[in-house]
């Protein structure tokens, strides 16, 4: 569902100085800085709050939440990270998964 | 006494009840008419110039308001947030758009 999203593997940089490693739980940031100005974020509301698994480091892009506004922007790690869905929205089989694609700075060791 | 959980921004939708069972219409269904390629055509034009991201695209996307997010259609919310963009720099003014 990433229209004109980042696919896999078309990183822009190098992911030398990736903090999480695959299958290394984490924690999305329960923040909610939307409330405080307009703001360009891309992680969603449903995993903010929730632990997860990385599944691996896509590679490193400018930070959209500059790009938004046109400022300069560093480039930060993006992770795909696999969450339980059951939990997320109360429906589905157990096993059931979602992966997400995660910005570093949205993610905190779990 | 706990405050309610705010809404979350209209374009952040997984999990809506209100678009559960809602059909997704693939892209070979619905290809760009003229129209939309024009604007497509305009959108690349732009960001060859420098002049728009797709990420200050998207993000006046979801800043419509909600009956226009959720009452145009694609091309036409991508012309709506192109104008949005090149209004705010300056690169044509509101008089020229009309």
């Amino acid at each position: 569902m990433s229209v004109g999203g980042h696919a896999a593997g078309r990183g822009v940089g190098e992911i030398a100085t990736a903090r999480f490693q695959a299958g290394q739980k984490v924690r999305v940031k329960d923040a909610r800085p939307e409330r405080v100005a307009r703001l360009h974020l891309r992680t969603p509301h449903y995993v903010r709050g929730r632990m997860g698994v990385v599944e691996r480091a896509l590679g490193t892009f400018p930070n959209p939440e500059d790009i938004a506004f046109n400022r300069p922007a560093e480039p930060r790690v993006l992770y795909h990270v696999l969450f339980d869905q059951p939990p997320v929205w109360n429906e589905g089989e157990p096993g059931d998964t979602l992966l997400i694609e995660l910005f570093e700075h949205w993610l905190e060791e779990a | 006494m706990e405050m309610p959980e705010p809404a979350p921004a209209q374009h952040d939708l997984g999990g809506n009840p209100r678009f559960r069972c809602t059909p997704v219409e693939p892209d070979a269904d619905a290809p760009p008419d003229d129209f939309g390629k024009r604007v497509d055509a305009l959108r690349v034009v732009l960001r060859e110039k420098g002049l728009l991201t797709t990420d200050e695209q998207r993000l006046n996307i979801e800043s419509l308001p909600e009956a226009e997010y959720f009452g145009l259609t694609y091309y036409e919310k991508w012309l709506r947030a192109i104008a949005a963009v090149m209004l705010a720099k300056g690169a044509v003014t509101w008089e020229d758009l009309q």
